[in-house]
């Protein structure tokens, strides 16, 4: 699993961060998440994908501002590092070389 | 730290649970701590608005275990725990500076501690024998013993140990599933002889299949057929060398009343924990030879001396058992209904074996021996609950002391927090601290367990023949960690307490520090203990009250100075000769039992509904009984007629409790006289009887029993005989030497067993007086405890108050003011005790204890409240004595110190 080889959850995970900019902390992710995927996810979940992502090098992340909600607890926000964009990139491209290969005509039936 | 000052002063109405946002922060790493705490935060508030803050509050609690997950809990570090054990060294030595620097206060922690933790230890070692009777059988989990249910019209239902033999039969021929039964029958008891030798001897009638359920090693002969055919018996080696010496025992004969037994076992000695003790075990199959001609022998309902053991197979199947149970004893139930017994319905019920000696009360059945060591749960919650309390009274001295004595100690917390001591390393210190101190105290107490031990033990036969409370490894362990509790459990609050020190707050200036911001909690914490102790020594003091109530109870006949005889079996006649020779001895009678200290003996009667019959007690007595006991008759008189069999008897006179149940005479005791009724018992059925007297009602039973009807016969010469000599004598020690000599011409085999009728009463309640003495030891304890702890309460208070004693000296204050001064807090605090504990106490014993004796005295104001005036008494020497002492000092020398 290590790498830059990501599965499917942790790459929208990843790219929900970078689709989010500058707003990316857990809590969004997991709406926009819980929003596009059509499925409800659980904040753990998504908890626990960031903190491996970041471990795997493909995230970083900075403490932002206290805001009055929260508690006066502060936001940890995600940004996608280079190596992370490199993956991203690469399973699109794997992606688009396997599509790319299916004739038209197979897929139309659906 | 800005979000603290928004929080505060806009306040959320809901605010996450507390304590688990406390339980995330303990576990979880500090590096995702508060982006954590903020995501949940932030759903909460989300969760308030769409789903009402209760759903909210619980969401967040899952969560906060939801994410007690590998990545986000904090691991432990290897370093901190170097750091703990090289501390350990210096915690030790801080600790014992400490208590040689206080030594009154080390002083009273260790003693309270030591003698409230011997109480413990002695009840741990109480309980470790109680649990491990039994335990010596390999196959204990899988051995049942057979609990007879019998429930009849008028009473409820009453459990016995004991069964029928029938029961013994079906099981093994009508029950699948049984891997062994046997049966044990109680009434083996006689004198053995061997050439001159001659030894009472104590068993059962047994079969041999009782070796595969029980785990008796046989040294000698073969345990398939030792019991099997009739007049063999097995012996212990201990009665084998007891009745042969150094000869070989096996094959043997011992005689036993007139028949030659022959040896075909020895077994290893029955362990003491087991709740079957015997000398020997006679086989079954005599029994059922000698029985041939007795009908009732295998009844269904003749269940009063056979113990039924059965070994179920391993994951035996419990209900199909049970169902197979339930079938014999309805169809049996049946048999018996066709013979006009109606009423009588007989259940079996299964009983583990580890449930037999601590477990549910069971009836005693009538003429059963053999009493089988047994405690109810509930007594043993109940000293549990006792010494519990005892032990922890000595914790909340330490407690207590602790937590007063805390500004002496916060410069030293400051200085260890200062130089990066955390708050879990100060609060291990004081505990440390704690548990050194009730480990030390744990060394006194263990003396005090070995002093005490004997005592407790020799408290009464019962405990003596129950337990040994002998050191065993399991024991020793067990005390070790119950010190270590009783440590924790005194060193909890104060450890807290000073974990949470500031230690810029400590270090800044001692008196600004708000040390008796704990005030209420001691106060809490004195007035509990003291509620404790009031109840303890209240409890005593009318415990003692009823007892010696109970003992002087008028039973309705006299007792005073009446020496009761058991003849053992012998002729009464010679006896009863030599004793009416004795000038002391001013009148003798006879009769079968000694009523009123719990024996029984009966039958049941019928009047004109031959369907309604009754179980009333009896006696059988003859011509010098009711006057030598002094009973009254109401209507008629005594005996026309001395039968000399038992047969033949044809009177009874009845006590006016008797008429009532079977609405003879309405009212009018005389128009009873003549009345006839039916009497059956073991003799045999539906004798006719008449009434020839009434008397006044008597406790036949126990004073905590309900007078029942109760019917006296002619004593004949058939039946056992007690007999009762009234004696008026100057040196009773003499003439109770000269009976004995002349009991031992009679019977020079068995002990001369005679008693005093008021000592056999005593006796009779001894299980009161028992409990009596553990309670007044207990409170003892406690009172001491307490007094101790409030004494350094006070000196504490004396020490710290002493200048504002000296300057309210100079003021004009008098030594009288000064001691008011001082004592009114402890007081005022006593006093709410007293409030608590005198009515709880008077409360309990209304309630609960005294509705168990209907004929008892209602609680006095004198014994509720001398308790209380003791304890008062007590605390005000300890008061006084110190607060004397401080308004005595002289001002000058105080307040020059500065």
């Amino acid at each position: 699993m290590k790498g830059t080889n990501i599965g499917e959850f942790e790459e929208l995970v990843l790219l929900t961060v970078a689709a989010l900019m500058e707003e990316a902390y857990s809590v969004a992710i997991c709406d926009e998440l819980s929003e596009h995927a059509g499925r409800e996810v659980k904040l753990g979940v998504v908890h626990a994908v960031l903190n491996r992502l970041q471990e795997k090098g493909l995230l970083k992340s900075q403490l932002g501002e206290a805001t009055k909600t929260r508690g006066g607890k502060r936001k940890r926000f995600y940004q996608v590092t280079n190596t992370g964009k490199a993956a991203l990139i690469k399973t699109k491209e794997v992606r688009d070389v396997l599509w790319n290969r299916i004739p038209h005509l197979t897929l139309k039936g659906i | 730290m800005n979000w603290i000052r928004f929080s505060m002063k806009e306040p959320n109405k809901h605010q996450p649970p507390k304590w688990a946002t406390r339980f995330i922060e303990w576990y979880c790493k500090p590096e995702f701590l508060e982006d954590l705490l903020g995501d949940l935060n932030e759903y909460f508030e989300r969760n308030v608005v769409s789903r009402g803050p209760r759903l909210a509050k619980l969401i967040y609690i899952l969560d906060a275990f939801k994410f007690f997950r590998s990545y986000t809990v904090k691991t432990p570090k290897t370093v901190n725990l170097l750091i703990n054990w090289i501390m350990i060294g210096s915690y030790i030595k801080t600790s014992g500076r400490n208590l040689m620097r206080n030594k009154l206060f080390s002083f009273i922690n260790i003693v309270g501690l030591a003698i409230s933790m011997s109480v413990g230890l002695l009840l741990i070692a109480f309980l470790m024998d109680l649990y491990s009777y039994d335990k010596f059988n390999k196959n204990g989990d899988r051995i049942y013993r057979v609990t007879n249910v019998q429930t009849s019209a008028h009473e409820r239902s009453s459990k016995y140990p004991t069964t029928s033999i029938k029961t013994k039969r079906l099981l093994g021929e009508k029950v699948t599933g049984i891997e062994e039964v046997t049966i044990l029958r109680d009434d083996f008891s006689e004198d053995g002889i061997v050439g001159d030798n001659i030894l009472p001897i104590k068993g059962f009638w047994a079969e041999s299949s009782l070796f595969n359920i029980f785990t008796l090693p046989m040294l000698e002969g073969n345990p398939a057929t030792a019991l099997r055919d009739p007049y063999s018996i097995v012996l212990t080696e201990t009665a084998a060398s007891k009745l042969f010496g150094n000869q070989p025992a096996l094959g043997q004969a011992i005689r036993f009343d007139s028949l030659d037994y022959q040896v075909t076992g020895i077994i290893e000695d029955v362990p003491f924990f087991s709740h079957l003790k015997f000398e020997a075990l006679a086989s079954f199959s005599t029994l059922e030879q000698k029985s041939n001609t007795d009908p009732d022998f295998e009844d269904w309902t003749n269940m009063w001396s056979n113990f039924v053991y059965l070994l179920l197979p391993e994951n035996a199947d419990m209900a199909s058992i049970r169902l197979q149970l339930d079938a014999i004893a309805k169809e049996e139930n049946l048999s018996v209904a066709t013979e006009g017994n109606r009423d009588n319905q007989i259940q079996l019920e299964l009983l583990p074996l580890d449930e037999i000696v601590v477990g549910e009360d069971f009836l005693r059945s009538e003429g059963l021996h053999y009493v089988v060591p047994h405690i109810s749960p509930i007594v043993l919650w109940f000293l549990g609950g006792l010494a519990f309390l005892v032990v922890v009274s000595a914790c909340f001295n330490y407690t207590n002391l602790s937590l007063a004595r805390a500004m002496r100690r916060f410069k030293e917390v400051g200085l260890r927090k200062a130089i990066g001591a955390n708050k879990s390393q100060v609060w291990q210190q004081f505990l440390a601290e704690a548990i050194i101190i009730s480990l030390a105290a744990l060394l006194i107490s263990f003396a005090l367990f070995l002093v005490l031990r004997p005592q407790l033990v020799n408290l009464a036969p019962d405990i003596q023949r129950m337990v040994k409370l002998e050191l065993t490894l399991p024991t020793v362990v067990a005390f070790i960690l119950f010190s270590v509790s009783v440590g924790v459990v005194a060193g909890l609050l104060p450890a807290l307490f000073f974990s949470k020190v500031n230690a810029i707050d400590a270090l800044r200036n001692v008196s600004s520090v708000k040390v008796f911001r704990q005030v209420s909690l001691r106060r809490a914490l004195v007035i509990v203990q003291y509620t404790f102790t009031l109840i303890f020594i209240t409890t005593t003091a009318v415990g003692y009250v009823q007892y010696k109530n109970i003992l002087a109870f008028d039973l309705g006949f006299q007792t005073e100075n009446i020496l009761n005889i058991n003849m053992q079996g012998n002729r009464a006649e010679l006896l009863l000769k030599e004793l009416r020779e004795m000038p002391e001895v001013v009148d003798v009678s006879r009769s079968v039992i000694v009523t009123s200290i719990g024996n029984a003996w009966g039958g049941f009667m019928k009047y004109e509904d031959s369907r309604d019959s009754a179980l009333v007690m009896t006696n059988n007595v003859d011509e010098n009984y009711l006057d030598l006991h002094g009973y009254e008759l109401i209507a008629g008189g005594d005996f026309k007629t001395r039968p000399t069999t038992a047969l033949g008897v044809r009177e009874v006179i009845v006590n006016l409790q008797f008429l009532k149940r079977f609405g003879i005479g309405a009212k009018d005791p005389e128009k009873a006289i003549g009345e006839e009724v039916t009497f059956s018992n073991f003799r045999g059925n539906g004798r006719k009887m008449t009434i020839v007297g009434v008397m006044k009602d008597f406790h036949y039973g126990k004073v905590n029993n309900i007078i029942q009807p109760v019917a006296f016969m002619p004593w004949t010469l058939d039946d056992p005989t007690t007999i009762n000599a009234k004696i008026k004598s100057n040196d009773l020690q003499a003439t109770m030497a000269e009976i004995e000599s002349k009991w031992k011409k009679i019977d020079h085999v068995h002990p001369f067993q005679a008693k005093f009728y008021d000592e056999a009463i005593a006796d009779a309640y001894s299980e009161f007086s028992v409990m009596i003495k553990i309670i007044g030891f207990l409170s003892f304890l406690a009172v001491s405890i307490a007094s101790m702890g409030l004494f350094g309460m006070v000196v504490f208070t004396t020490e710290t108050r002493i200048k504002e004693i000296g300057i309210r000296k100079v003021m004009g204050a008098s030594s009288e003011n000064l001691i008011y001064l001082l004592s009114r807090d402890f007081l005022w605090l006593l006093s709410i005790s007293a409030l608590i504990a005198l009515p709880v106490t008077y409360t309990f014993f209304e309630k609960f204890v005294l509705t168990n004796f209907p004929y008892n005295e209602p609680v006095q104001i004198p014994e509720l409240f001398i308790g209380f005036f003791a304890v008062l008494a007590i605390a005000m020497i300890m008061i006084g004595s110190q607060t004397m002492k401080a308004a005595r000092s002289n001002p000058a020398s105080v307040l020059k110190s500065e």
